[in-house]
């Protein structure tokens, strides 16, 4: 019989954007959160969370703040959904170089949400808590995570292929000359 | 350090282009919070009753309320305050929406204007960068078309902007300043705006609003969060629906107009339409806002949804619209609801009052339809209901031929028509048109509600108190049970007394003390509401709402770090109330001019509410013409008003023993 199975916990905020209102909320609660001393003090644009707004197009997108990229994408996106045409990455939660959002705004520093980590564990992130429209909902989940057989990874497999084709000496010096390029 | 406040103010030279940041005496918060109370304390000190409404002294104040920014749900409210071309006197008009909170964050309090530009003007706000901006190229744009083009040329597509349409521009003494969600509607502050020649106010804040005690603080902010969510599960049984929840009346969300448009008047509030609300109307009416409400809205920071995005052509939200103004143009047009959301689209671009608008163009079809007006003053109108609507809508804004009389609302075009057109104007109250609403008995708290409030809109006095009581003692009781609202044990007696007929009832029960002591409450909560910036919605308008007499103070204390209590909070409001009647009296208010429409009550007692009125001023600390005496003035710290009422005679010296001592607290 096989082992028992590994579990992850999954943390999801399901976000309808048909029944956000554009309060704001969200915005106002996530940085009193986390500033220092705990709410002593908000500021949206140090928020974790934006609602894209734009009320004569109908649009209300609140966006987490997700990973800090150092570089943009090579391209762009633009979604266009029911006749509205949303802003460039508009649902892209990087911190990143083409755009203002999630950074600090006095230091530029990369903003994350954190999911309001604390101690104790809150119940729900605080913009969960304060959206009352129902826009944001909080659910947590465990999924099962298949014990992988020790497959070579991906780079090994590289590796031997170079191998095979250029002898192993070619290649370390190769290797080896390049580490010292990059010094 | 100052909390929830910047402690700074916009001072803005427009004659020649000054621009101050200005720090504020901390006192002042103490004395009177911010937002209506500090408006009134700049205008007792700066605009003399020689200044009229058009004057280059007369001031234009954005004041955000002492808690506009803080993470208390709907503090976001905004107080504009100007001398009124309608009222001639000091007038204040209050929107939610987006504008205050950028203000704070900018990192201003109040932004005060005065003097007059020369060339149309836009000023832009960006935290610490103030420029006032060439606007002649927004001539002529709407008040939502300004805002867009402003955003668009400063490519700040966040910045919060309050604008002007046509009728603030050309002066009509009920235009609007617009902000997209929200609006200063009432009294004709956009006039003032467009005499200033400033056509827009564009505003972005990036910084940091302080809490004296954030632990206290949120405490407070979570209990009122999970008390609104609880609230709206168990809505009050047994009141119009649009009153049994929180918010502003829920005119948006709900369908069912039948209490509306059967009890209150049509066209120039003098029709009423009995069984008007059909099963065909209810659902024409239904599929309109159906198929126009593409959202329900929120203000800033606030979980209520008063308003909509009202979409009436291919874009995906034409304006935004809120509260009665649904109903209004559709009610004095005699059409549909169809026609009024779609006139409303225009008179939002244009910027007019949505009361005011509606019930000065009745009130010409009127004067046309008795000859008082001739047809020759209506070229080109045609003959139909809505199309007549839209030719004089566009009149009035542009002051083209008749509507440069129509511009000046309907007391004073009634003055410049002359021929029994007075008569015509008989739904005012200080010269400004109000709800379009009759009744059969008067209804003695009401009666001094709508004589002695200056806001001059009962929605801004009334509230906490039910309007009427329950068909049995036993429903009464049982909306007392859980009432901690009251200030006292003593109003849940006298509302459980209450009855609907006989001897305990209207215009005799609640007795005088008790009435007096209900009107006190219910307008105490508004200049509290008015002073700190939470919207009415959640506070002094609805019943049992989240914020009351018993919380704010800790609201204060841990928002602001002032000493609060409650005791406190009533003198300071008190303060701030006769200050902002002593602006009126020195402009010569009196007596006389606080009666309710001659037809708001079909029966009427002149003796008890010449006596009421006299009992109620003597209750607030005021001498039997309303004014405030020296010895109330003096208590309150306002001896510079008492000093003043002196030297010019307003007051007689001694005058005051004509005054019991200030009952009202």
């Amino acid at each position: 019989m096989s082992e028992p199975k590994k579990k992850k916990t999954i943390k999801r905020i399901i976000i309808d954007v048909d029944k956000c209102n554009g309060c704001q909320g969200c915005e106002v609660i996530c940085s009193a959160f986390h500033a220092t001393p705990q709410y002593s003090s908000n500021n949206p644009e140090r928020s974790r969370i934006r609602v894209i707004r734009d009320p004569l197009a109908d649009i209300y997108i609140p966006v987490y703040a997700g990973e800090y990229t150092a570089a943009e994408c090579a391209g762009r996106d633009k979604y266009m959904i029911d006749g509205k045409e949303y802003e460039e990455c508009a649902f892209c939660r990087a911190s990143c170089p083409s755009r203002d959002a999630f950074k600090e705004p006095d230091s530029g520093l990369p903003l994350k949400c954190d999911m309001c980590e604390s101690d104790p564990t809150l119940d729900e992130p605080m913009c969960v808590q304060w959206c009352l429209a129902g826009a944001l909902v909080f659910d947590v989940r465990e999924e099962e995570v298949e014990e992988e057989e020790q497959e070579p990874e991906e780079l090994d497999l590289g590796i031997e292929a170079l191998a095979n084709r250029h002898g192993w000496e070619t290649v370390l010096a190769a290797v080896s000359r390049l580490s010292k390029k990059d010094d | 350090m100052r909390y929830a406040e910047t402690g700074f103010n916009l001072e803005i030279d427009l004659t020649r282009g000054n621009i101050e940041r200005v720090a504020t005496d901390p006192e002042l918060t103490k004395l009177h919070l911010g937002g209506l109370g500090t408006n009134a304390k700049l205008f007792w000190d700066r605009v003399g009753p020689e200044v009229s409404h058009f004057d280059p002294e007369n001031l234009l104040i954005f004041g955000t309320g002492l808690l506009v920014g803080t993470p208390a749900p709907s503090s976001n409210r905004t107080v504009v305050s100007s001398i009124s071309p309608q009222t001639r006197l000091f007038a204040f008009s209050i929107m939610g929406g987006f504008f205050g909170p950028e203000l704070k964050r900018a990192g201003y309090d109040k932004i005060i204007l005065r003097g007059k530009s020369e060339k149309m003007v836009y000023l832009w706000i960006h935290d610490g960068k103030v420029e006032l901006r060439d606007g002649e190229h927004l001539r002529g744009l709407g008040s939502l078309e300004t805002a867009e083009a402003v955003r668009m040329e400063l490519e700040e597509p966040n910045a919060a902007v309050s604008s002007i349409g046509l009728a603030g521009e050309n002066r009509v003494f009920f235009a609007s300043i617009e902000q997209g969600r929200s609006s200063a509607s009432r009294l004709g502050l956009g006039a003032v705006m467009g005499d200033k020649n400033v056509k827009a106010i564009a505003v972005r804040g990036t910084k940091d609003i302080q809490i004296s005690d954030p632990m206290a603080f949120m405490k407070l902010c979570n209990e009122s969060l999970h008390y609104i969510k609880e609230r709206e599960k168990n809505p009050v049984k047994g009141v119009m629906p649009i009153l049994a929840g929180l918010g502003s009346p829920q005119e948006m969300a709900v369908d069912d107009e039948k209490w509306h448009t059967e009890n209150f008047m049509w066209g120039n509030a003098r029709t009423r339409r009995k069984g008007f609300w059909t099963e065909d109307i209810a659902e024409q009416w239904s599929h309109t806002m159906h198929t126009m409400r593409t959202r329900l809205l929120s203000c800033y920071n606030c979980p209520m949804k008063c308003g909509a995005a009202i979409s009436v052509d291919s874009r995906l939200c034409s304006y935004m619209m809120k509260c009665f103004s649904k109903l209004t143009y559709t009610m004095g047009a005699f059409a549909d609801l169809d026609f009024g959301l779609r006139i409303a689209q225009k008179a939002t671009e244009h910027g007019v009052d949505a009361f005011s608008a509606p019930q000065t163009m009745a009130f010409a079809i009127e004067l046309l339809e008795d000859g008082i007006l001739p047809a020759s003053e209506f070229p080109g109108m045609p003959e139909d209901s809505e199309g007549r609507f839209y030719w004089l809508l566009d009149k009035i804004v542009r002051r083209e031929g008749i509507g440069d009389v129509l511009a000046d609302g309907t007391h004073w075009a009634a003055e410049r028509i002359g021929n029994g057109a007075q008569a015509y104007a008989h739904n005012n109250i200080k010269k400004t048109e109000q709800l379009p609403l009759k009744l059969g008995m008067l209804n003695h708290m009401y009666f001094l509600m709508y004589s002695t409030g200056e806001k001059v809109n009962i929605t801004q006095i009334e509230g906490n108190f039910p309007q009427a009581p329950f068909m049995t003692r036993e429903e009464n009781e049982e909306f007392t049970k859980d009432w901690p609202h009251v200030p006292d044990d003593r109003f849940k007696r006298w509302f459980e007394d209450w009855e609907l007929r006989g001897e305990n009832s209207i215009p005799n029960y609640p007795h005088t003390e008790a009435a007096c002591e209900i009107v006190n409450w219910q307008e105490q909560m508004h200049y509290i509401d008015d002073s700190i910036g939470l919207c009415a919605g959640l506070s002094s308008f609805p019943l049992k709402p989240p914020f009351h007499i018993h919380n704010i103070p800790t609201l204060i204390s841990a928002g602001a770090g002032l000493e609060m209590d409650e005791e406190t909070l009533k003198f300071v409001t008190r303060r701030n109330r006769d200050l902002v009647r002593a602006n009126n009296i020195r402009r010569g208010m009196r007596r006389e001019d606080e009666k309710p429409p001659e037809d708001h009550w079909k029966r009427r007692f002149p003796e008890l509410e010449e006596q009421l009125l006299t009992d109620y001023y003597l209750f607030k600390g005021w001498n039997e013409d309303g004014i405030p005496t020296e010895e109330s003035l003096r208590e309150l710290g306002l001896d510079y008003v008492a000093e003043e009422f002196l030297e010019t005679g307003i007051l007689k010296a001694g005058g005051a023993a004509a005054a019991a001592t200030g009952g009202a607290s």
